[in-house]
């Protein structure tokens, strides 16, 4: 009896730790199986300068959505989250009105851009709803596509320098980004020319057109890549700070069906127009 | 007595893994949260679209006077990977629907859970611990 009831448990644990990856294996579109993480599942070793392929977040697909900003500094309040303002890094924050982290407002207030479908940019695309990505390489450049609102970006691995001076360079949403590898297994691009018109993440953490953005990219093995995100901005930031910090992320199937999820202007005014005004006691 | 605490903390783990944080792009503090109403009411749409999926029902109060309810969801992949579709729920339906209200007291909230007119049980993910989190394996609506 006893042995039974703990055969039970145990089934019973198993079925519910892996429901939600069965699930989610089942309801995606034919041909594309997401692949997580199997407990004592060893992965083959790493290849040699290779970050190709289509990576989700290795602890689950919500993982890297961060909702409350930053991962590794998330807006909530904490001494050891807290952020290196500058004087004016502090003031831009605080015009910043998001609908998450400690400075929330109610959803009519939220003066997010990405509410009215303006590009979110980088780094916010890996800082906010960082989901299933593609990375490709080609003689040149790496190219990675991001399932979150279909955005792509292009770093430039041929040698190229960034631009130094903004009065010769248009600044860019997604700015401009030059990488290389600096051993067989970490890729390192680096990233300027940024406007000023995004935010940093969810939380309406703020960047100026100083800013500079480092991503590191290890793999670590056959099925696992880490991501690191290192934010330097002298204008807003006394000083770097670390925004992702080896994210894992987890080697898809070739035939993963990276999902659609575009910003609708129109769908978005219906949204507001049936909920988040009337949520927020403004008119319909 | 040890494998009777052993079958509780297996299922309390076995939630917790299961719970996806909610992705709702909107925040938090439109909502009362931790309140619970459960409503059954009628299907008149359901709108499957960025940035949240969002069900319209009627709910008739005890006086037989219709109250048209309107209550969120996350984004489309968000509840796919929890069971949900565009086909999961359409008007005429007759629901029950469990949702965190808005703190001004209008007729929205946010859901937490319909019973569909089969009996299935859908949910959401994100609710608190404890409670139920998310579709039980086998509650698939079928695409």
């Amino acid at each position: 009896m006893r042995k039974r009831l703990v055969a039970s448990v145990i089934g019973l644990m198993a079925v519910l730790m892996f429901s939600a990856l069965a699930r989610a294996q089942e309801n995606r579109q034919p041909g594309a199986v997401y692949d997580a993480d199997i407990k004592g599942q060893k992965s083959a070793p790493a290849p040699k300068r290779d970050i190709s392929g289509i990576w989700e977040s290795a602890k689950g697909p919500g993982d890297a959505v961060q909702a409350n900003g930053a991962k590794a500094m998330p807006s909530d309040g904490k001494a050891d989250h807290a952020l290196p303002f500058t004087p004016a890094g502090e003031t831009e924050f605080k015009a910043h009105k998001p609908g998450f982290g400690v400075t929330a407002v109610p959803s009519a207030f939220i003066n997010d851009p990405v509410d009215i479908c303006d590009p979110q940019g980088f780094p916010r695309i890996v800082l906010h709803n960082f989901r299933t990505s593609q990375i490709v390489q080609t003689a040149k450049s790496v190219l990675i596509l991001y399932e979150f609102n279909k955005k792509w970006r292009t770093i430039w691995t041929d040698g190229r320098e960034l631009p130094k001076d903004m009065d010769t360079t248009e600044p860019r949403w997604w700015g401009y980004s030059v990488g290389n590898w600096v051993d067989d297994y970490t890729f390192v691009a680096e990233s300027f020319g940024f406007n000023d018109k995004t935010w940093l993440d969810n939380a309406g953490r703020p960047h100026s057109d100083a800013l500079k953005v480092e991503e590191r990219y290890h793999r670590v093995d056959g099925d696992h890549l880490e991501m690191t995100i290192t934010i330097e901005d002298p204008k807003m930031y006394t000083k770097p700070w670390v925004a992702l910090d080896k994210l894992p992320l987890r080697l898809q199937s070739p035939s993963f069906d990276i999902r659609e999820m575009e910003c609708s202007p129109s769908e978005t005014a219906e949204y507001n127009k049936e909920f988040s005004n009337p949520a927020s006691g403004v008119g319909k | 007595m040890r494998c009777k605490l052993l079958a509780v903390f297996a299922v309390a783990i076995g939630l917790l893994v299961v719970s996806v944080p909610l992705a709702a792009h909107h925040g938090s503090s439109n909502f009362d949260m931790g309140k619970k109403l459960t409503l059954k009411g009628t299907v008149t749409d359901w709108f499957w679209a960025n940035p949240h999926c969002f069900l319209k029902f009627d709910v008739k109060d005890d006086s037989g006077n219709v109250v048209h309810w309107v209550a969120e969801t996350s984004n489309p992949p968000d509840m796919v990977n929890r069971g949900w579709s565009r086909q999961s729920l359409k008007p005429g339906d007759q629901v029950t629907v469990t949702v965190e209200p808005v703190k001004n007291g209008s007729p929205l909230g946010r859901v937490l859970q319909v019973v569909l007119p089969n009996g299935q049980t859908l949910g959401t993910g994100g609710a608190a611990p404890g409670t139920a989190a998310g579709p039980k394996p086998g509650d698939y609506s079928k695409q």
